[in-house]
């Protein structure tokens, strides 16, 4: 027998180039999913979070509804989320989808319905007397007006779903969470590390991405301050 | 439907509610592990936040920790701390990974309850000779009183939720009934754990905010904060 290679690996240490090296396509490609499960989860709770915020603004006695159920979703714990949809997807990537989603919708929702509400009523009322008809009004004034603070809730609702994609490693679709689940069964000291680190920096490249788009969209904001 | 009704008939199973395993067991580690940890995070968070905003200096900290909490993941935090020494010492990830989640929320919100008092008011304090102790305890302190408590409870309801996530890296608590599920392939007992898990945190939430609503007068008055 030989001797077992006297590596990083073999050590098992915390910070690990062997570990880089070797499993990088692993790596890869849990990141890959990591950003996917996060990018079509976002994208979906803001395409139900839009209608849902303007049928709030438009109707009254939908706001309390609205906002109440996405709250009561807000407040269950997301390994309890997961499983309360186990019945329905059953072990998918669907199933962090939906739960993803369902949590995003809360903080968009919310911030999306509090910048149609910021919108100073002058403005709508010049753009009425400009004959802005109902639909102009609402995507050439109010939305880009809106933009700040659904942009903000955007880029909280995407840092936490970088976070909580981890937690669908209870199904086997958690991107690096995966890799966390498996290295802490394994006492893998580098997977867990470089894993976590990895979730991070793609939450905080989310965030700064946002936060460049949203710059980008709302030129004017930037001269007043 | 019919996992509901399995999952509702393995609710109603009495042995599941009793034993070493049993929902009384894990509620009890529940319930323990949110309330020490709620008291621990306080102790540690208030004090430093309320004097931070009475001196009125560390914003940039107070308010940039909460959006470093939300950016790592609890499940991470939970698995590093457990490979860690700490990892040895039974709940020690646990309470660790609790307390550091339940501090941020808690510092920002006492900070920006701190700095939003009326400075008119802190002014009035201090010309009527009142020292910097005296203005803490009897003025800005009651006065940042509602943010403060908002704080205690989105951190309360973290708390929660951590605990449950706890039981994936191995701790006590109500997510140890789902994760033992899990490894039995028994949806129904994935749900029922599912269904507690939701219910023990909605009650928790429902709680604080029926005393925010009830407690006099300006308390309920600003239920918005700051995640």
């Amino acid at each position: 027998m030989t001797a077992p290679p006297d590596d990083c690996l073999a050590r098992n240490e915390w910070v690990c180039g062997a570990y880089l090296s070797s499993r990088r396509h692993i790596l890869w490609d849990a990141a890959l999913q990591h950003v996917q499960l996060t990018a079509v989860s976002v994208l979906i709770g803001l395409v139900l979070a839009l209608p849902l915020a303007l049928a709030a603004r438009r109707w009254h006695w939908a706001a309390g509804p609205v906002l109440g159920v996405t709250t009561i979703l807000y407040t269950i714990p997301s390994l309890a989320m997961f499983s309360l949809l186990l019945p329905v997807y059953g072990l998918s990537a669907s199933l962090v989808v939906a739960g993803l989603v369902l949590y995003s919708l809360t903080l968009l929702v919310r911030n999306i319905l509090a910048g149609l509400r910021a919108v100073p009523e002058d403005t709508r009322q010049a753009a009425r007397g400009m004959g802005y008809g109902p639909v102009r009004l609402l995507v050439a004034v109010e939305l880009p007006l809106a933009l700040p603070a659904a942009m903000a809730g955007l880029r909280i609702a995407t840092v936490s779903a970088v976070s909580l994609v981890t937690i669908g490693a209870i199904v086997g679709y958690g991107g690096l969470g995966n890799l966390i689940y498996a290295g802490m069964n394994t006492y893998f000291k580098a997977q867990v590390l470089t894993a976590s680190v990895l979730c991070v920096v793609i939450a905080v490249a989310a965030d700064l991405l946002l936060l460049l788009l949203q710059r980008l969209l709302t030129p004017w904001t930037r001269s007043r301050s | 439907m019919n996992t509901l009704t399995d999952a509702w008939s393995w609710l109603t199973t009495s042995a599941h509610w009793h034993g070493q395993d049993g929902i009384w067991t894990r509620l009890g580690q529940h319930l323990y592990l949110t309330v020490v940890c709620l008291l621990a995070s306080c102790l540690i968070a208030l004090p430093v936040a309320l004097f931070l905003g009475h001196i009125g200096k560390g914003g940039a900290l107070a308010v940039n920790i909460s959006n470093v909490g939300r950016a790592v993941p609890t499940f991470a935090v939970l698995v590093l701390l457990l490979l860690t020494p700490v990892g040895r010492w039974g709940e020690g990830p646990t309470i660790v990974a609790l307390v550091l989640f339940a501090v941020p929320p808690l510092l920002t919100n006492a900070y920006v309850g701190m700095r939003e008092v009326d400075q008119d008011v802190v002014r009035a304090a201090r010309g009527m000779g009142m020292t910097g102790r005296q203005m803490l305890l009897r003025v800005e302190m009651p006065l940042a009183l509602p943010l403060i408590l908002t704080g205690v409870r989105i951190a309360a309801v973290q708390l929660v939720a951590t605990a449950t996530i706890a039981a994936l890296a191995g701790g006590g608590g109500l997510g140890r009934i789902i994760t033992a599920g899990f490894n039995l392939a028994s949806t129904a007992q994935v749900v029922a754990g599912a269904v507690l898990v939701a219910a023990f945190a909605l009650i928790v939430e429902g709680l604080f905010e029926a005393a925010q609503r009830l407690a006099p007068g300006r308390l309920g008055l600003r239920a918005g904060g700051t995640a």
